[in-house]
């Protein structure tokens, strides 16, 4: 191969250099050459060039970036509302009991090992998430038509299922709810397919603009993938009511479209892990196939260990062992396999039926606590006789309420009163407590009768 | 619930009307995907039911019994660290005491570049977390940049970087006939390669092939990476593993730190603390000032952000554990140096051996090779026969994990590759 002398950043060989190199390297071997090339390259410039000089600073996170912010200040009343991460009535961080129950039982357990798991993932683990999130009596389970894999959460599950689509789907382009997550549209961008939404939150009935949802999928082509919030919706907390599922999901099956679920509320938010997995449900009993996203994050208060899988609900056995193999490929050069301990925690729970039924009772005490910061605050509001309906507070679920509040407000909300929230006016309920309600109505109260 | 389930009878009938379009999967065109010719060997062992049978397949390390190994400092940081922190998400860019530790590691534990914070770095998931991240890094912000990628090297290199999307081409690297390196080759390779071009090299202990560059011609890649502008970036999976002494094995990324090169650098805790399952590792970046780090890293974030958010906290917390406590990160050392010292052993044993049973071919270069990996030259036939008569199970190029090999088994591999090869 000719060496090529034309470089982006070090033009430094002149044409007599670039001959007297040429003369040396027929001449000469290689350790001459190496202690003549110097001689010839002194401007190479190397030492200040970077080849990532012209990389540029990326704005912060919208999402993490407000706790960021929130550390930083340093009043006595200031509150969190921006991330969503469950927080005790104290406003500390909450590991569950039965977790830390069965982290001590790995720990006592001498003979665990800290090997490799296969690319999937733990199996035991898998089996037992396609259960809960499918039900323990799911045709698609029974027919061995589901391959679940582990993956690092939701964010990561999303991840490796956008990325299976973009290269086996014949349709590259999903549908994703307007608003969502902040996160969805990069995971599914990164992995290769294109991003259109679909009407979705009515910001004047706080409600859901359900005829804008059917115009919109209705018309989108045949085959599109199209991403739903199982449950809890992030940022709205606007769900659809059952007749809606079931309508959505006719129009769905008539067109071909194809379901990608993303679950990471399940059981947080009506407080019933099957309740909140009757969306799903709905669409695997019709025998059609689907992507879901589970997601134990907030579920078993798992955050940091990044726990979650893939499944893919498919129409026969063959088909999903196939796409296992393919979802393998996906993931290795992308982890290899993945992280042992979350994963482990959940395995050692969903199995044993006490520790189950331990955490269901603690699943729904969190989820009880919210729905009762929803309506404290609810009751606050209307005690302050602060103007507008608030009853999309009692109506949202999940750990999110879009207040309605536009940026000027929170904005106004963050320097008078120290309250954090993501800008689009999205408060995480599981940030407050009865101690803290009234001074975030307070704030509201006054956000909305002097700034509009 | 009556009411939802009368309502669920009635989807159902609805289904037999609305269900005829969807009849068929839409996966019915997926080809069942090739096994992966690493994990794929561990999958064969584990079938097998001989009492007899070997694994030098996988390179995860195996004490004297053939028994995997959770280090006694990695035992002690978990008993710290259970029921005390929180599973809080971590930041981005995962946990700052774990990266800082990790870099010394790399860098010096003293190193001006350290201090003048001009290194961009994040947590990742292991070392093939790490790559994919500067993968993809490179890909979108030198989009028109290629990898040269060693020959032979690990298989997963040339997946990372294909699904990142940055072309590839290769750089000469074993030279098959001395079963050691072939430098002429390489230092050409280098040469022609355009300027500007990346160069993915191992910093010990090369995979598969156990052959690594002397200090002296670790001299010369650099000199000649440096006179062509080319990237080096470096995958360290072995640090500590390969001499026993992490200083030692980090001693190529050192002198190309003396030479002024702007490295990057992934680096796994995966067999150096036989974290493997937890996933641990770190990609660094280094930078001209702290600026441009900050920059850099902001923007690893982002390409981490839509891949999985934040990095798992356990193997982190462990890891940091260890190393800011100078008693554990003592026992550590000691630790890693009792791993590398027995495979230093099992390569003399192997060797040995072989000769001892009066193989007409030379086997120096198992004790000259370095690190987990021996690259016996055993053809893919011959390995066929070591797996089929044998039970004996190792990929199919002939690689042979020392880390596999025991007291108890090496004098039945010796006769086994005697067999296939006399």
């Amino acid at each position: 191969m000719r060496p090529e002398f034309t470089s982006p950043s070090s033009s430094s060989s002149s044409s007599a250099d670039r001959r007297l190199n040429a003369l040396v390297r027929h001449l000469a071997t290689a350790s001459m050459v190496s202690q003549t090339a110097v001689a010839f390259s002194p401007t190479s410039g190397f030492h200040g060039d970077s080849v990532f000089s012209h990389v540029v600073r990326a704005p912060e996170d919208p999402i993490l970036g407000v706790t960021v912010a929130y550390n930083k200040d340093p009043s006595p009343v200031k509150l969190n509302l921006g991330v969503g991460a469950y927080r005790t009535e104290e406003g500390k961080p909450l590991v569950l009991n039965v977790v830390r129950k069965a982290e001590q039982m790995l720990l006592n357990d001498k003979s665990r090992v800290k090997e490799y798991l296969p690319i999937v993932g733990i199996a035991e683990f898998n089996k037992l998430s396609a259960k809960l999130i499918f039900g323990a009596d799911s045709p698609a389970i029974r027919e061995n038509r589901v391959t679940t894999v582990q993956c690092l959460s939701g964010t990561g599950s999303l991840r490796v299922g956008a990325e299976f689509l973009a290269r086996h789907y014949h349709q590259k382009t999903i549908y994703i709810p307007q608003p969502t997550w902040g996160n969805h549209p990069k995971v599914f961008t990164l992995a290769g397919l294109s991003v259109k939404t679909y009407r979705y939150y009515d910001p004047t009935t706080r409600g859901m603009n359900f005829q804008g949802l059917l115009e919109d999928l209705g018309s989108a082509p045949s085959g599109s993938i199209v991403l739903l919030h199982a449950c809890a919706h992030n940022p709205t907390g606007v769900d659809p009511t059952l007749q809606q599922w079931e309508q959505i999901r006719q129009l769905m099956r008539s067109k071909a479209l194809l379901p990608f679920f993303d679950s990471a509320y399940q059981g947080f938010a009506s407080g019933n892990l099957d309740e909140d997995a009757q969306s799903i449900r709905m669409f695997v009993a019709d025998g059609g196939e689907c992507f879901v996203a589970q997601s134990y994050a907030k579920n078993m208060g798992l955050y940091g260990e990044r726990v979650g899988a893939l499944s893919v609900v498919c129409r026969a056995a063959d088909v999903a062992s196939k796409v296992e193999s393919q979802l393998k490929l996906v993931i290795r050069p992308m982890f290899s396999n993945p992280p042992i301990h979350g994963a482990s925690i959940v395995a050692t729970i969903l199995k044993d039926s006490n520790m189950f039924n331990e955490w269901t009772i603690e699943l729904k005490a969190m989820a009880d606590r919210i729905i009762s910061m929803r309506k404290q605050l609810f009751d606050a509001l209307r005690a302050r006789g602060t103007p507008g309906d608030w009853s999309h507070i009692i109506k949202q679920i999940g750990m999110f309420t879009f207040t309605g509040l536009n940026s000027k407000q929170v904005e106004f909300m963050t320097r008078e009163y120290h309250i954090y929230m993501t800008s689009d006016g999205r408060i995480s309920m599981a940030g407050l407590s009865s101690k803290t309600v009234p001074h975030l109505a307070d704030a509201i109260h006054a956000a909305v009768t002097r700034m509009s | 619930m009556a009411i939802r389930r009368a309502m669920s009878g009635r989807i159902m009938d609805r289904t037999a009307v609305v269900g005829a379009r969807y009849m068929s999967s839409w996966w019915r065109s997926v080809q069942p995907a090739p096994k992966d010719p690493i994990l794929g060997v561990t999958e064969a062992f584990l079938a097998d039911q001989s009492a007899d049978k070997v694994n030098v397949g996988v390179g995860a390390y195996r004490d004297d019994n053939g028994k995997p190994v959770v280090l006694e400092c990695v035992r002690e940081a978990e008993r710290r660290i259970a029921g005390n922190l929180n599973m809080e998400y971590l930041p981005m860019g995962g946990s700052v005491k774990m990266v800082e530790e990790t870099l010394k590691l790399a860098y010096g534990e003293n190193s001006e570049l350290i201090k003048e914070k001009r290194i961009a770095a994040v947590q990742a998931l292991s070392g093939t977390g790490a790559c994919r991240l500067f993968a993809d890094f490179q890909k979108r912000f030198c989009p028109d940049s290629q990898i040269y990628i060693p020959v032979p090297t690990w298989a997963n290199h040339h997946n990372i970087w294909r699904d990142a999307q940055v072309p590839q081409k290769t750089y000469h690297y074993y030279h098959p006939e001395s079963k050691g390196l072939d430098f002429a080759a390489m230092i050409d390779d280098i040469k022609n390669a355009p300027n500007g071009s990346f160069f993915l090299l191992h910093a010990c202990a090369h995979n598969p092939t156990g052959v690594d560059p002397s200090e002296e011609q670790w001299r010369e890649i650099s000199h000649h990476i440096k006179a062509k502008g080319h990237f080096a970036f470096f995958d360290m999976a072995y640090q500590g593993f390969a001499s026993g002494d992490p200083e030692k094995d980090a001693k190529a990324i050192r002198i190309f730190l003396e030479d002024g090169h702007h490295i990057g650098i992934a680096q796994s805790y995966a067999k150096n603390m036989g974290l493997y399952g937890q996933r641990v590792g770190c990609l660094s970046v280094l930078c001209e000032d702290e600026k441009q780090a900050v920059a850099v890293k902001s923007q690893l974030q982002q390409l981490a952000r839509p891949m999985y958010s934040n990095p798992p906290v356990h193997g982190a917390l462990i890891v940091s554990t260890i190393l800011s406590d100078p008693d554990l990160k003592k026992q550590w050392l000691k630790e890693v140096k009792v791993m590398a010292d027995r495979i230093i052993g099992m390569r003399t044993a192997l060797r040995g051996n072989l000769e001892k049973l009066g193989s007409p071919l030379s086997w120096q270069h198992i004790t000259n090779q370095i690190g987990m990996f021996c690259y016996s030259g055993l053809t893919p036939e011959q390995v066929d026969r070591l797996t089929n008569e044998f039970h004996i199970y190792m990929t199919r190029n002939g690689r042979i994990s020392m880390a596999g090999v025991t007291t108890g088994n090496v004098e039945y591999l010796a006769n086994a590759i005697h067999e296939v090869t006399k």
